[in-house]
């Protein structure tokens, strides 16, 4: 059974963070370098203190001009679910979609391990019906017996 | 200089391991039309296909023949494959540096985790990863000892191997002796006294991995009875929510509570699956042996993201068993001089692309594809879109010009290098010669095959030593 560990495991080791008293700008910076949708917000003890992701700062844009020098606590959600690397990929994603979130940070023992979205999830989930389709296919057009 | 692809300067490509991550690497580098490329294979058996012959059950067949798939792909004149020829101990990463563009390490999950409880290494407690080479014939394994003339046996874990493992120990000789199954586990397994035969869940019937087929065979077999308790088969609240809409898996709970209304038919074994226990402590009598084991019953939690996981109540049992086939999960073996991920078993990876643990940056043409890069999951086909993003990304780094570039990037400065280092490499017309050879010992005996399981005995088939 495919497990969250195992999108983890082709993701690498680096897992782009930023501290709450950054501001958006860096934010934003930092979003369009990596070229991602979300950032995990840790504190100074590397502790995960919310999550940041494009739609907060466009609703942040929404509300204020200046929106660019608020520091990123202001605007980021503090409440986040996590997973642990055990965790079932089908209940993950049957979680993320109920729920209508699309980033998911990894914690193992209060540490971050990393973040999924529902991009990966789905593409792992996708991999697993192709690769169970093909298995199949190849028996039946291949598997008559010797 | 010019990008390697070409007539006159083929991309080539290394890759360690031959089993089915490996072929589908070859099969979406062979699609590029576009480019020349030449692939040498290596395995440090002189067979190939990895687990396709080495971990799927010997009475599981149709599965085996998705190799000529492979076989078709091996059959393409810039392929080549290096057999008996280990990494790191016949060639090293310099070695292949030296000789290839890109680098592929598909070596696989070879070894077993641990389940972490007392008494796990007592006398007559296994690996099932271990009973599943030796009752396949891998070379490494022919040699372990598997004591099957005790009575009852418990299998813990619930996965496709633990399922495999616990129909093998139910099968008839006579169920076996048309299988490709090792001679001497045919035999072994002929005078097996087990009787009862218990496959351990820790978690319940909803979350079982094991596919519907899998447990409809079991409740099929010639000469064992299958059992469940009604009481670990009955679901939770939260277990129902969670197949709500999953016909599939509503389907699979629905034949385990079928096996609970089983009554004994008389037949010669039983097999009892059991859901929501995990041994705590493997017992031992005077002798080291296995006598027993202790469980602890579970009861399921759904996690933050919505997973129906397993804690332990203060419930416990005891099972006498005096053998143990321990089936938690495959693991990855580290290759010298690979990034390894200690505890999860596998290559430091982004997308198939090594990861230096240092720079955290990927290293420049290492790549690694199906278990050792993901993590033992999935099935044979699985492979295929891992394989194809890790080919995917050696396509984009080959575009940027970021490939190592070999001093000797040609055939057969390649071949020599291997005939100077390991002398007796198998060539894949050398494997043809000896499919062939299997084959027809097994023909007379009305079985697919009858597999050589020495090394030497290899050699001495091909007429070589």
């Amino acid at each position: 059974m495919t497990k969250i560990k195992n999108i983890l495991a082709t993701k690498g080791t680096n897992v782009i963070t930023i501290r709450p008293e950054q501001s958006l700008k860096e934010a934003v910076a930092t979003l369009t370098k990596h070229n991602i949708g979300a950032l995990v917000v840790v504190d100074a003890a590397g502790r995960l203190a919310g999550i940041i992701s494009e739609r907060d700062i466009i609703r942040a844009a929404a509300r204020r001009d200046d929106v660019f020098t608020q520091p990123v606590s202001e605007v980021m959600t503090r409440s986040v679910i996590t997973a642990v690397p055990n965790d079932d990929l089908r209940s993950v994603l049957q979680t993320m979609t109920n729920k209508r979130f699309r980033h998911l940070p990894i914690v193992e023992h209060d540490k971050l391990l990393g973040i999924v979205s529902i991009g990966d999830v789905v593409k792992a989930q996708l991999d697993q019906y192709q690769g169970e389709i093909d298995t199949l296919q190849t028996q039946i057009i291949k598997g008559e017996p010797q | 200089m010019t990008q390697p692809g070409t007539e006159t300067n083929p991309l080539r490509v290394a890759i360690i391991g031959s089993g089915p991550a490996a072929f589908y690497a070859v099969e979406h580098l062979f699609k590029q039309t576009d480019l020349v490329i030449e692939v040498d294979m290596f395995d440090r058996l002189p067979t190939p296909f990895g687990l396709v012959r080495g971990g799927v059950a010997p009475d599981h067949q149709k599965i085996k023949t998705v190799t000529r798939v492979y076989h078709q792909l091996a059959s393409h004149p810039r392929f080549r494959f290096y057999g008996n020829v280990e990494f790191g101990k016949h060639i090293h990463l310099a070695d292949l540096k030296e000789h290839y563009h890109q680098i592929v390490y598909a070596t696989g999950a070879q070894t077993d985790r641990h389940l972490g409880i007392p008494g796990e290494n007592l006398k007559g407690s296994h690996p099932a990863t271990e009973f599943v080479a030796w009752y396949n014939g891998h070379p490494d394994f022919r040699d372990c000892q598997f004591d099957l003339l005790h009575e009852r046996a418990a299998v813990v874990g619930i996965g496709n191997v633990a399922i495999d493992v616990a129909r093998m120990l139910c099968r008839t000789p006579e169920e076996l002796a048309t299988t490709d199954i090792a001679d001497y586990a045919l035999e072994a397994l002929s005078r097996s006294r087990i009787k009862e035969v218990y496959l351990l869940g820790r978690r319940g019937p909803a979350q079982a991995a094991f596919t519907n087929p899998e447990i409809k065979e079991v409740g099929e077999l010639a000469d064992a009875d299958v059992f469940t308790r009604p009481d670990e088969v009955e679901l939770d609240e939260l277990s129902r929510a969670s197949i709500e809409q999953d016909k599939v898996t509503q389907k699979k709970v629905e034949i385990l509570q079928g096996y609970a209304l089983r009554k004994p038919t008389g037949k010669s074994r039983k097999l009892y699956i059991r859901f929501l226990v995990s041994p705590v402590e493997l017992i031992g009598n005077e002798a080291g042996h296995v006598s027993g084991m202790s469980l602890v019953r579970n009861v399921l939690y759904q996690t933050e993201a919505g997973t129906l996981a397993s804690k332990p109540t203060d419930h416990f049992e005891e099972l006498p068993v005096d053998l143990v086939f321990r089936s938690v999960g495959y693991r990855g073996v580290p290759l010298p001089g690979v990034p390894f991920h200690e505890r999860w078993g596998v290559i430091l990876n982004q997308k198939g692309r090594v990861i230096d643990p240092e720079t955290q940056g990927p290293r420049v043409g290492e790549y690694t594809a199906g278990w050792i890069k993901r993590g033992p999951t999935g099935v044979i086909g699985t492979n295929k879109p891992d394989s194809v993003e890790t080919v995917n990304c050696m396509l984009e780094d080959l575009v940027q010009g970021s490939i190592l570039r070999p001093a000797q990037p040609d055939a057969a400065s390649a071949e020599q290098l291997v005939r100077e280092r390991q002398p007796r490499y198998f060539s894949y017309a050398d494997w043809l010669r000896l499919d062939e050879i299997e084959v027809l010992r097994g023909k007379a005996l009305g079985r697919p095959r009858v597999k050589f399981t020495r090394i030497e005995d290899m050699l001495a088939a091909l007429g070589r030593s």
